[in-house]
């Protein structure tokens, strides 16, 4: 059964009204004999039977109008199948030249290979779209915390919307999104930046207090200090009621020959350094897959600014008086407060002395100062009731507290070192 | 003013001793012009001048031909004298030279000569060559179709009837038997190159057969020729006896702009010899021998274009000169839009 | 209203403004007895008269420039250039007269001009019946050019046309005279020139488009809804002046910018659409602004094969709609 469709009569031409048949159902037909006029609102035209056969249903009326390519009636083949073949292929293109949703399914499959459909190059939420960075700037969002229902994961923009939609966003502080704006900043595998810890965000009578570049630099420091040093802690109790009066009898005469205060910073470096040269491990750093053991002893002394911490050391201290130690250590704190700082005074510390006690601290868990295996701090001076040959008597006791890269030491070399800086400070005078 | 006549013959219709005295008025008064151009850019104040020198005859007599405030002329570029004798003025014409804001062409715009002044029916060119031969017959259709007496007369050179436009503009008019005069003003070239590389007719006018048209040729050097040819071709558009091209015989007396120079394709001699066509002392003769104008008038006449031109100068080199807001005025009637 | 398709509202536009306004007139090739070769103009000889409805000698620069003659001298003609394919010969009258005839005598000439030609393909126009020209007269000051795609804007933007006081180039996607119906207000109704309409509102990408495209364009956005997939459309009309605001606001929304247009990629109307997209709204997107155009070959060709793989269709549209839904 072969269909006869409405041709398609002129270049825009959509649809066709059957005029009249010329032929009725059961009349035999040969092809190219008129079957049927149609009329279109350009042409009015026989159409020649496309099939050779006997004229089937007709299934449209006179009158009736129907669109290109639809079929108009059906005709029984008799004779040679080629000519039918050919005949229908004849029918068939017209069909599909005409209607507008009708191309071919073959251009339809070629179509998407002329868009490039390559995978963004910012897969993984490395790098943003400008309208998913311009959202999560203004709605403070951690775009970490999403996912991403692009190609290949990709945060869009209305991902972005979805979750500030939901609520269910973590939100970042206004100047920690600057890792937003510039998120190729960082080398992706670095440490961590503040910004991918919990964040807090400012209530409406919060202040909001930028972050200043030394700010900026202990936050990242120590975030990368505590996150990535094992950090162990111990603590030791320092008699050091002796060395208090030999300080008491000895500090006038020291400011008056050394131009100097005596304070109990620099005698405790002295015994640090001491200390050291019996347990020289603790002047190491944690090199990845060995440990260094350094050859200089370069003390870093902490030192409270307004700003906030610095901490600049002493060079080859163990090499040093306590005349000397204490005018470097003068000097420093002096430059600290004025701010006169250089880079070298801040680089090469091997090991941190942290005057705690200045404050009126008795016991403080300090963190390492990169790559530094190790920190002591020295707490405030306090008279306790001590027992000393089994009599309470009443002493000066400072508390000693260590901690330590745990990578690189361990607890009997640390309480080694500890004991000796001690023994020092209790040997007095 | 008048002396003792050595020739006496009747003058043509429409001319009269008085309008005889105004044509050469204003063929000294663009000769002055035109000089002045020339001089303007060999001192560095204006950067291009073209040229009429040589055509001043058939470019007087076609605006005389026609009915000022009726009929339209389409011109070209180098129409200098045809616009001084239809309406434009000294000053008009030193301010388009000189580029100024109230250059009423174009504001600066165009090159120099690129007329357009509707208040005295003359419409608007581009350098672009043929172009507006198609613009005079929509308008002649227009009058047509408005019944209206205008006639329209267009203007160009030979080098202009190679262009396919031009074949398409006398044929249009031919069909529709437009009240428009084609007029060729036949230099003798196009730049540089020669009638005989342009066409391998030996007239313009011949071309007019294949269009249906009347094709005529009169010297265009000699005003008064030159006047009885145009107006005939202009009544007969009038009375409804279509388009007519008329092909006016001159020759172009200098190079073709300020830019150009004729010595590269023009010997000396050939220079030389055009200058006797001059149609300027020509007329001037022609005008003396049949008492019409007297030395002494003849030199107060120049007087008064060399001052009058002379003012226009002083005037217009004082204009302001357009601003570079000006250069977005005029792109739509909205103004600009993108 | 009445339902017509997009021939009928061009014609019945016609006819109105010669009835309306003495000074329209058409002039062309086959304008008069034949009524146009689409009949567009089919009956205006009898009812206008020959001189108002011109068969015009088979030359198109002087069609347009005899046109623009008319329209310096006061009338409002409209030329028409039988099939864009055949404007060429007119380019140095449309982009070196009219357009520039207001600018070179500051103001002292005008060009109230329409020019209409059909343009595109779909329809087995082959090499010289099926050419798309927006690209290269867009690009032209002075000029302006329409591009509708549905009967009531064709009768709209072609009043706009001929009361404009500048010359427009009308195009009239042939695919669509016969092919697209809608209702067509009655009157004298105008639609402002420049403005583009929102044919679909969508909200998860936008395609801006204009003529036939428009068409396919919704076609696929009615497929891709039924995933989910919103598609805003917008239909420029006007090519030129483009409506930047309307392109601003929608790549604003959605963020994502496909672009659809038969004619030819390169150069073409949609480069001007993603440069003013990346000057004015580049951190409003979400996604680089694509396009699905003609390829850049010279011209569809005869067989159906060449015409299938050259025009964008529904199809492509939606595959390329999804491919930028997902990205």
């Amino acid at each position: 059964m072969a269909k006869v469709t409405m041709p398609q009569l002129g270049e825009t031409v959509t649809e066709g009204t059957v005029g009249r048949w010329l032929k009725k159902k059961g009349e035999a037909i040969a092809k190219y004999e008129p079957l049927l006029e149609v009329e279109t609102d350009k042409v009015a035209s026989e159409i020649p039977s496309p099939f050779g056969g006997i004229v089937g249903e007709i299934l449209v009326q006179e009158g009736d109008t129907v669109p290109v390519g639809a079929v108009v009636c059906e005709i029984i083949e008799t004779g040679a199948g080629s000519a039918g073949g050919n005949a229908g292929a004849q029918t068939a293109a017209p069909s599909s030249h005409s209607t507008a949703g009708a191309s071919s399914a073959s251009a339809a499959a070629a179509a998407p290979s002329r868009i490039s459909s390559a995978p963004p190059a910012q897969a993984n939420g490395v790098r943003y779209s400008p309208a998913v960075r311009k959202l999560a700037r203004e709605h403070q969002l951690d775009l970490g915390g999403l996912t991403g229902t692009g190609r290949a994961g990709r945060i869009t923009a209305r991902d972005v919307v979805k979750a500030v939609e939901s609520g269910a966003s973590v939100r970042l502080s206004p100047s920690a999104s600057s890792a937003i704006t510039s998120p190729s900043a960082r080398p992706h595998g670095s440490a961590p930046s503040p910004s991918a810890a919990v964040i807090a965000h400012a209530g409406e009578d919060d202040t909001i207090i930028r972050l200043s570049p030394m700010r900026k630099t202990i936050a990242e420091r120590m975030v990368q200090a505590a996150t990535t040093i094992p950090h162990a802690w111990c603590m030791m109790e320092a008699d050091v009621t002796e060395l208090s009066r030999w300080r008491d009898r000895e500090k006038a005469a020291f400011k008056a020959r050394e131009g100097v205060n005596l304070t109990y910073l620099p005698i405790v470096v002295q015994a640090v350094c001491r200390a050291l040269k019996e347990n020289p491990l603790v002047n190491s750093a944690w090199g990845g897959d060995h440990v260094i053991q350094r050859k200089h002893v370069n003390v870093g002394i902490a030192i409270d600014v307004e700003e906030g911490l610095v901490v600049p050391v002493v060079r080859d201290a163990d090499r040093l008086s306590l005349a000397g130690l204490a005018q470097s250590i003068s000097e420093l704190v002096d430059k600290a407060r004025r701010r006169r700082l250089t880079m070298p005074d801040l680089s090469d510390g091997t090991i941190t002395v942290d005057n705690t006690g200045a404050l009126g601290n008795i016991a403080s868990v300090p963190i390492i100062n990169p790559p530094q295996a190790a920190i002591i701090t020295m707490e405030a001076v306090v008279k306790r009731p001590w027992v000393v040959n089994d009599a309470i008597a009443i002493r000066s006791i400072m508390n000693l507290c260590l901690c330590l890269d745990h990578r690189v030491l361990d607890g009997a070399v640390a309480s080694r070192f500890l004991s000796s800086v001690k023994k020092t400070l209790e040997a007095y005078p | 003013m008048k002396s003792e006549p050595s020739v006496r013959e009747t003058l043509p219709e429409g001319l009269t001793p008085e309008r005889l005295r105004d044509m050469y008025y204003f063929m000294i008064l663009t000769r002055v012009c035109d000089d002045r151009g020339f001089a303007l850019n060999r001192q560095g104040k204006i950067p291009f001048a073209a040229t009429c020198q040589g055509h001043e005859a058939i470019q007087v007599a076609a605006a005389f031909a026609l009915r000022r405030g009726t009929d339209w002329i389409v011109p070209y570029y180098r129409d200098t004298c045809m616009a001084l004798s239809f309406g434009v003025t000294p000053r008009e014409q030193l301010m388009c030279l000189f580029a100024r804001k109230g250059d009423i062409f174009s504001s600066g715009r165009q090159f120099p000569n690129h007329y357009s002044v509707p208040d005295r029916h003359i419409a608007s060119i581009s350098s672009i060559i043929a172009a507006h031969v198609t613009h005079a017959v929509g308008m002649a259709l227009a009058h047509k179709m408005r019944k209206e007496e205008s006639v329209v007369l267009t203007s160009f050179g030979e080098g202009s009837t190679s262009e396919g436009e031009w074949h398409e503009a006398l044929n249009f008019a031919g069909i529709h038997k437009l009240p428009i005069v084609f007029l060729c003003e036949n230099n003798e070239y196009a730049i540089s190159v020669p009638q005989s590389m342009q066409m391998a007719v030996k007239n313009v006018a011949d071309r007019a057969v294949a269009y249906g048209l009347p094709g005529v040729i009169c010297d265009g050097t000699d005003p008064i020729a030159s006047y009885v040819t145009v107006r005939e071709a202009v009544e007969r558009a009038r009375a409804g006896g279509g388009a007519t091209l008329v092909e006016a015989k001159c020759y172009r007396a200098m190079s073709h702009t300020t830019d150009d120079n004729q010595l590269t394709y023009r010997t000396p001699d050939e220079i030389e010899a055009a200058k006797k066509r001059d149609p300027v002392p020509r007329f001037e003769a022609w005008l003396a021998d049949r008492g019409y104008l007297d030395e002494r008038s003849a030199a107060e006449l120049k007087a008064r274009a060399l001052a009058e031109v002379n003012e226009a100068t002083d005037w217009a080199e004082l204009q302001p000169l357009p601003t570079p807001e000006d250069l977005y005025t005029h792109v739509y009637a909205e103004g600009p839009l993108s | 209203m009445a339902v017509k398709n997009l021939l009928e509202a061009v014609r019945e536009t016609l006819h109105d403004a010669l009835a309306r306004d003495e000074r329209v007139f058409i002039m062309g090739e086959d304008v008069g007895a034949r009524g146009n070769v689409f009949l567009i103009t089919k009956d205006f000889l009898e009812e206008f008269g020959s001189d108002r409805i011109l068969d015009t000698p088979l030359a198109e620069a002087s069609i347009v420039g005899v046109a623009i003659g008319a329209a310096m001298a006061g009338l409002r003609p409209i030329a028409e250039i039988q099939f864009a394919d055949f404007i060429y010969p007119a380019f140095n009258q449309i982009v070196g007269e009219a357009a520039k005839i207001r600018y070179r005598s500051a103001g002292g000439n005008t060009c109230p001009l329409v020019i209409r030609t059909p343009y595109g393909g779909g329809v087995g126009g082959a090499l010289s019946h099926s050419v798309s020209i927006e690209a290269l007269f867009y690009h032209v000051p002075g000029l302006k050019v329409l591009a509708p795609s549905t009967p009531a804007d064709a009768k709209g933007l072609l009043n706009a046309a001929i009361e404009d006081d500048d010359p427009v180039l009308f195009l009239e996607h042939k695919k669509t005279y016969r092919l697209i119906k809608g209702e067509v207000p009655s009157g004298n109704h105008t639609v402002p020139i420049g403005k583009a309409d929102i044919a679909r509102a969508g909200r998860d990408l936008s395609v801006i488009t204009y003529g036939l495209m428009r068409h396919f364009a919704v076609q696929a956005a009615e497929e891709l809804i039924k995933d989910g997939i919103d598609v805003e459309v917008l239909d420029l009309r006007s090519i030129r002046p483009m409506d930047r605001d309307a392109i601003l606001t929608t790549a604003t929304k959605t963020r994502k910018v496909l672009i659809v247009h038969e004619d030819n990629k390169f150069g073409g109307v949609g480069a001007e659409i993603s440069a003013i997209i990346a000057e004015e709204a580049l951190f409003e997107l979400d996604a680089p602004v694509r396009r699905l155009c003609g390829p850049d070959v010279p011209a569809m060709g005869y067989s159906k094969v060449y015409e299938d793989a050259f025009m964008p269709s529904p199809e492509r549209i939606a595959a390329a709609m999804r491919d930028l839904a997902a990205f």
